[in-house]
């Protein structure tokens, strides 16, 4: 089966669906770029050449370029949605959502409910998130956790090159705004991909190893590294259960459950900050639905409760890493014992 | 001072051939490594053909190794708990009366095949290859030479791996092609009506483009009625056929299975209908279930199974009975079944048991070829071979 990195699984994805249905149209900054310049089409293909190849096989009407400004991108895409087509928007850095958030809080995320069940809102929309590349406070958020609380949106995060085209594809053809969230350090991480199209169903978390000692729970680049903190407790001789939700909205609580049920202990890897966060939800709902089960509370590895550090060592310091998940096993894992 | 030691190695080859490495197997088509779980002989004990040795788990399938042939184990070089690629040395194995240094020469002169990374391993596979079949493309696995053809069919939603167990083996004798039946693995996945008139005219076509001219067809369920039918278009190009738990000998068939297999979108509803399919619940592993999952979530694969499923398991009930015309065939003929076979009853090989050897095996449910795989792989080398 052919290797693909997620950039490629992503486009490849808005590719296959774009020639399927002619409703779906992609629309965001520099998606294409240099429109309006003299010079070549498809400059820029994306930011991080996510959506390079596009406008040559579909043309503006379908590839649109638009000026800066989140407001109007994210409000003409929820417009669009309401009235035909299946638009898949680009909101570059999740940080900017505050200067759209009325269009997904409010309108988008609350169509289908306030017109009656008349309207349906098939909107992607696209968003970067992750530290780690020194883009500093206001591009390096991951503000998943905040899509998640909002009815009526959809937030997928997925981790690899796989789950990203069958994720985005399953987005594009669901009828309601879902958030794709694409880790802006991951575009270059290679998977098997088949070539055909493929969904994967929301709400299915992905077991990405199995162990009945400890449940940990992690999103995005963390599965990576919760991955790596395995393997190096893996040859202490303990065997944990890495589980990716894949999508925190809808969540795929069973999956959690069953496992917390066998092991009885639970680390939460969240790259985000902690208050409010998907980690102290994840916690919450295991510490309610499985309290007889746990033998250690549930311990969180997150961000500090600060902005995105711009010097790289304190960056690195900032998100969770593979010793720092280690250590926080290791303490559950040793919890009563 | 490689090259002595690779002269050595010889020497103590030619000396002793009854020196044997057992070496970590591959199974199926991306397998890279696996781990021993357990060892079922001890050092110096004496075993008989067909015993088992050791078990080795994949994050596939788990499985034991049986020996061919009677020996005894002289020593273990992987103890259990050791995880190693693909051709990596287990253990040695040899007749009692062989000397303890013979033993060590062999192990010092032992080379291992470079190990392979997965991707290079998955990519560099050239036996895995595309042919077309009129307007369809089937994949195939082809191994081993030979002049006749051994064909291995598969069952209503599984794949070519299916035989992993059993075709490695088969090749070291036979070539040997594995097909994906249309609407399944990688093959095309639009099957029109998928009666069974198509999916065997789908086959037909591929061989042809596969240049067999005598053919040894072996079928698994609906893969084994499709056998049926190529053999019975073509009896004069059909050397033998296998029929392994096969559709078209009756009218029963697990409905609730076909259905609830249709039905499983995700890991929980396929675990629980992958499980009717086996006698040993432990088989079905989560990567087996990843795996029917991934390739049920492929564009038309739905729809293709919908399609197959309808013409010929409507209403729970088989639509075509091939028995009477199998009966006729002036073909070899065997019949293979698990005795707990829960999807399509042992009941139905006893219909031809008048006619044709058949063999139902104990602690086996619908796939005998992978429950059983030694066993299976016994009956069908030793049919062949007498068939030919």
């Amino acid at each position: 089966m052919p290797q693909k990195s997620i950039r490629q699984a992503i486009n490849e994805a808005l590719q296959q669906e774009m020639r399927r249905d002619p409703r779906v149209i992609v629309i965001g900054e520099d998606v294409a770029g240099g429109a309006g310049s003299q010079g070549q089409r498809d400059a820029y293909g994306g930011v991080l050449g996510v959506t390079k190849g596009l406008i040559g096989e579909f043309g503006e009407s379908r590839v649109i370029d638009t000026p800066i400004s989140e407001s109007a991108i994210i409000g003409a895409a929820a417009g669009a949605a309401v009235t035909g087509l299946r638009p898949v928007a680009e909101l570059m850095f999740c940080d900017f959502l505050g200067v759209c958030f009325d269009q997904i809080l409010n309108q988008a995320a609350k169509f289908r409910y306030m017109f009656g069940g008349k309207a349906k809102t098939p909107l992607v929309i696209r968003t970067m998130i992750g530290a780690g590349r020194s883009a500093a406070a206001q591009h390096s958020q991951s503000l998943y956790h905040i899509f998640t609380a909002v009815p009526g949106l959809k937030c997928v995060v997925p981790s690899n090159a796989y789950d990203a085209k069958g994720l985005l594809i399953q987005a594009i053809r669901d009828d309601d705004p879902v958030i794709f969230c694409e880790h802006k350090l991951m575009y270059d991480l290679r998977d098997e991909v088949p070539d055909e199209p493929y969904t994967i169903p929301f709400g299915e978390a992905n077991i990405v190893r199995e162990g009945d000692d400890v449940t940990v729970v992690a999103l995005s680049r963390m599965v990576h590294y919760a991955s790596e903190a395995a393997d190096s407790l893996a040859a202490d001789g303990i065997a944990c259960e890495i589980i990716d939700p894949r999508t925190t909205s809808p969540l795929d609580e069973d999956t959690i459950l069953d496992s917390v049920a066998r092991t009885g202990r639970l680390v939460v890897v969240d790259e985000a900050t902690p208050r409010c966060s998907l980690a102290g939800d994840i916690a919450a709902l295991v510490a309610e639905k499985a309290f007889a089960a746990l033998k250690a509370p549930p311990k969180r590895v997150t961000a500090p409760h600060t902005p995105v550090p711009f010097a790289p060592s304190l960056e690195k310091l900032y998100i969770p890493s593979p010793e720092r998940i280690a250590a926080a096993i290791r303490e559950v894992y040793g919890y009563g014992r | 001072m490689g090259v002595l030691s690779a002269r050595l190695s010889h020497r103590a080859a030619a000396m002793n051939p009854a020196i044997r490495a057992i070496t970590m197997p591959k199974w199926g088509l991306t397998m890279t490594e696996g781990k021993v779980v357990g060892w079922l002989k001890r050092e110096g004990e004496r075993f008989a053909a067909g015993e088992e040795l050791l078990e080795i788990e994949t994050p596939k399938i788990t499985n034991v190794v049986e020996m061919p042939e009677a020996g005894t184990l002289r020593r273990i070089v992987a103890p259990a708990g050791t995880t190693l690629p693909v051709g990596a040395l287990l253990a040695v194995v040899a007749d009692q009366d062989v000397p303890e240094a013979e033993i060590d020469a062999f192990l010092a002169g032992f080379a291992p095949p470079a190990p392979v990374a997965a991707e290079a391993a998955a990519e560099a596979a050239p036996a895995v290859r595309e042919i077309a079949a009129g307007a369809a493309r089937l994949r195939i696995l082809e191994m081993g030479e030979g002049a006749a053809a051994v064909v291995l069919l598969h069952g209503f939603g599984a794949g070519l791996d299916t035989w992993m167990f059993v075709q490695p083996a088969l090749a070291t004798q036979h070539r040997t092609i594995a097909l994906d039946l249309p609407g399944h693995g990688g093959s095309t996945k639009a099957v029109g009506a998928g009666d069974p008139d198509s999916l065997a005219g789908a086959v037909e076509a591929g061989l042809a483009a596969l240049g067999a001219a005598r053919l040894h067809l072996v079928g698994h369920s609906l893969g084994g009625a499709i056998a049926a039918l190529l053999a019975l278009r073509r009896p004069e190009r059909t050397a033998s056929l296998t029929l392994i738990a096969a559709a078209g000998l009756g009218r029963e068939i697990n409905g609730a299975f076909i259905d609830a297999f249709l039905a499983a979108t995700r890991r929980r509803e396929a675990a629980e209908a992958l499980a009717l399919l086996v006698h040993d619940p432990a088989l079905v592993s989560r990567k087996m279930v990843e795996d029917v999952l991934r390739y049920k979530r492929l564009d038309g694969v739905a729809a293709a199974l919908a399609a197959i499923a309808a013409s010929w398991f409507a209403g729970g009930r088989q639509q075509v009975d091939l028995t009477e015309r199998i009966a006729g065939l002036a073909v070899p003929v065997q019949v293979i079944w698990g005795r707990e076979d829960r999807i399509i009853p042992a009941a139905h090989a006893e219909r031809l048991r008048s006619r044709f050897p058949v063999h139902i095996l104990e602690q086996s449910g619908h796939l005998p070829h992978m429950e059983k795989a030694a066993e299976v792989g016994r009956l069908v080398r030793s049919f062949i071979a007498a068939a030919a």
